[in-house]
């Protein structure tokens, strides 16, 4: 029992760690009004970037943020289109999609002789040190440095907006843009940062999948996960906690699957994988239900008009 | 306003700009990547339009993506974003093969029977998606990701029931041969098809070797009618005004509810259609064990946007994105260049269209600079501009033009 429920645990941060990551970049971006669809995008190519810069450099530190500037460099984009250019926040969201796999297989084919994945590269250490506990149960709660790194972020990023006076321009710029505007709170600038630290979250959300959960760059090493991360800005509310909790419940109930799959249950792999998805819709009809977005979010400001 | 500045205000001008941008970014990153962009856009072409075979291709390929687009124009024009295309789609493929296995009616009714299972699967799965919204305001965008998932899964369950497992495949058993939809899939086997068609080269090449099947027209025939729905209709302007306003409506009387549910409805029918044509029409006529997303539902989204959400729009769309995808095929066979140069294209062509303000702007930009040098007439720069009337209206459409 304590057996299974350790096991559970690390589970469920494991494979929670890059959704927070991709939601807490939802979240700042879409706090201030900007649709954020392409978070899965950017997570792939924080995925590629990470494993490849891992790979020639040696060090997963450096990989890990070079990932992030890369999420930013292609969240410039979307910040470009977006906010500069007020375009649909939607369909560019879309478009970064198409693209961030596009680059990254291509990026993967052009520096590993036409492959599709990258070798192994080197990984991130784990907090208590690679072999501590080995053989033992503890060992499963012996977490990635990225889960940790993951909760502290969380934590900051609730902190910077709802007790910095940054993040209740963020979240003015994301309600009432013209309002903000008034009192001289610069709204595009706002949104163009906050896009760009979007990226730069999902950058590292697909570095913690490739440099700390498996340890290379395949197609499918993010596959959905944006999207899982997305359902989870939204299931929490918009807010940095709430999204949390939703990666967390989110992972949990992909721990269960793994759990119930390793135990004698007599129902098929393939009803037991869905469990995950009709837990998250069961969990909103009953608890959570009507979401509301910030007001103004996904709707270009454009100076002057009412 | 001379006859230029008038076509850059048109949306085809953006969509138009945004192909010739997709097009030259593929080259310089073909170019710096080493490849040489004429060689490998001469093959895109070759391979896309170079035989008749190919270009049936294409039209099988631009089938599904043309219904899951216009699905996803349709639930846009009406407030709504179905990004559940995929998984309304593979509950048609789904709901079609079980359908099509179990039951063997003559031809007529058979392939009636198949089509329209799917499309009621793909539309329950809708209308469960726009109940949830309207009834507990869950948003869309959770459902849809969340029941892409279970129908993957559930795909892949049937695969492996015993009643439709395929012995020694990942695939179920295909359906039986009465709900085909090619062209004369009989016909083209037999001797006499084979004599005839030995006299017609192309016609042999397109039928012997495609599964070129009547999906396409069906689509088109359902892109017209889904625009016409929209904008000629009653019901058509219920859905739009929910869209558009959801308290307006309401205060107008309109059942806001019944119409979130029922745009649901009618996209997720569209997606199950093309799930639908897509076993009756090419082999292997079944469902197969799906690893990830196969991009029906998403391509869905590209063929839309690029369309500017015009269901019709979403035709010629398409055919560009079916050729882009088919052709790229034979750019990494003929010039070794990755075929993931189609999706750095694709995204650029759809990044671009997002921008539908600066063609207007450029249109703009030039009438000023003739003005300034015809007088001094010339309205100072600021930073406003009054748009003309035609924009306006696209203004009222919940579509704000950007300045700046």
């Amino acid at each position: 029992m304590l057996n299974n429920a350790i096991l559970l645990v690390g589970i469920t941060l494991m494979y929670s760690t890059p959704l927070v990551f991709g939601a807490l970049g939802g979240v700042i971006s879409e706090r201030s009004g900007v649709v954020n669809i392409g978070i899965e995008g950017m997570m792939v190519i924080g995925a590629i970037s990470a494993a490849s810069a891992s790979y020639f450099t040696q060090n997963p530190w450096i990989a890990f943020l070079i990932a992030g500037l890369c999420g930013a460099a292609v969240a410039a984009l979307h910040a470009l289109a977006s906010v500069t250019f007020s375009a649909n926040q939607t369909v560019s969201g879309v478009a970064i999609n198409l693209l961030a796999p596009g680059i990254a297989l291509f990026a993967c084919r052009s520096f590993f002789d036409g492959a599709a994945m990258t070798p192994i590269v080197p990984k991130l250490p784990k907090i208590f040190g690679d072999n501590a506990f080995a053989g033992t149960i503890w060992a499963n709660l012996n977490l990635n440095v990225t889960t940790v790194t993951a909760f502290v972020l969380a934590l900051a990023m609730w902190f910077v907006l709802y007790k910095t006076k940054w993040g209740l321009r963020v979240r003015a710029v994301g309600e009432h843009p013209a309002a903000a505007d008034t009192l001289g709170i610069d709204v595009y600038k706002t949104r163009f940062v906050c896009v760009l630290i979007s990226g730069m979250f999902a950058g590292f959300g697909g570095a913690s999948m490739t440099t700390a959960i498996i340890s290379q760059f395949t197609q499918t090493a993010i596959s959905g996960h944006g999207f899982i991360a997305l359902a989870a800005v939204i299931f929490g509310k918009w807010t940095p906690q709430g999204a949390y909790g939703a990666c967390l419940l989110f992972g949990c109930t992909q721990a269960l699957v793994v759990l119930l799959g390793g135990g004698n249950i007599v129902v098929p792999s393939q009803i037991l994988a869905m469990l995950p998805y009709f837990m998250t819709i069961i969990v909103l009809v009953l608890f959570v239900g009507r979401s509301v977005a910030p007001k103004a979010d996904g709707v270009p400001y454009i100076k002057g008009s009412r | 306003m001379s006859a230029v500045t008038k076509f850059l205000r048109k949306p085809i001008a953006s969509a138009i700009v945004a192909v010739a941008v997709g097009f030259a970014v593929a080259a310089i990153v073909l170019a710096v990547a080493g490849f040489a962009p004429g060689q490998s856009f001469a093959a895109l072409f070759q391979g896309a339009l170079g035989r008749p075979k190919y270009i049936a291709n294409v039209i099988i390929k631009a089938t599904p993506i043309l219904l899951t687009g216009v699905a996803v124009a349709f639930a846009y024009k009406t407030g709504l974003f179905n990004i559940g295309a995929e998984g309304q789609y593979i509950a048609g493929t789904i709901a079609a093969t079980i359908v099509g296995v179990i039951f063997d009616f003559p031809v007529p009714i058979q392939i009636l029977l198949v089509v329209v299972s799917g499309a009621l699967a793909g539309a329950l799965l809708g209308a469960f998606i726009g109940f949830l919204k309207a009834r507990f305001g869950i948003h869309e965008v959770i459902t849809s990701i969340m029941t892409n998932w279970i129908m993957l899964y559930l795909c892949n369950f049937i695969v492996s029931t015993d009643a439709f497992h395929k012995p020694n495949s990942t695939s179920a058993i295909p359906i039986n041969p009465s709900g085909y939809t090619m062209v004369l899939p009989n016909w083209k086997r037999s001797e006499a098809g084979i004599e005839f068609l030995n006299n017609i080269p192309w016609l042999k090449d397109v039928l012997l070797k495609t599964d070129l099947n009547f999906g396409f027209l069906i689509a088109v025939a359902v892109a017209i009618l889904a625009g016409i729905l929209l904008a000629r209709t009653k019901l058509g302007y219920e859905l739009r005004a929910v869209g558009n306003n959801r308290d307006a409506a309401h205060f107008a009387g309109i059942n806001v509810e019944k119409n979130i549910i029922l745009a649901m409805l009618i996209s997720g029918m569209f997606c199950g259609l093309a799930g639908a044509l897509n076993i009756t029409g090419i082999s292997p006529h079944t469902i197969t064990t799906i690893a990830a997303m196969e991009g029906y539902g998403f391509n869905g989204l590209s063929v839309a946007f690029i369309a500017g959400c015009s269901t019709v729009g979403c035709i010629p769309a398409s055919l560009l994105f079916a050729g882009l995808i088919y052709g790229g095929m034979t750019v990494q066979q003929v010039m070794g260049a990755p075929s993931d140069i189609i999706n750095i294209m694709i995204g650029t062509i759809v990044f671009f269209t997002a921008l539908p303000g600066v063609m207007p702007l450029l249109a703009d930009w030039i009438e000023r600079r003739k003005e300034a040098a015809g007088g001094p007439s010339a309205p100072q720069d600021g930073a406003s501009h009054e748009l003309p009337a035609k924009d306006g209206a696209a203004k009222a459409d919940g579509e704000k033009d950007g300045e700046e």
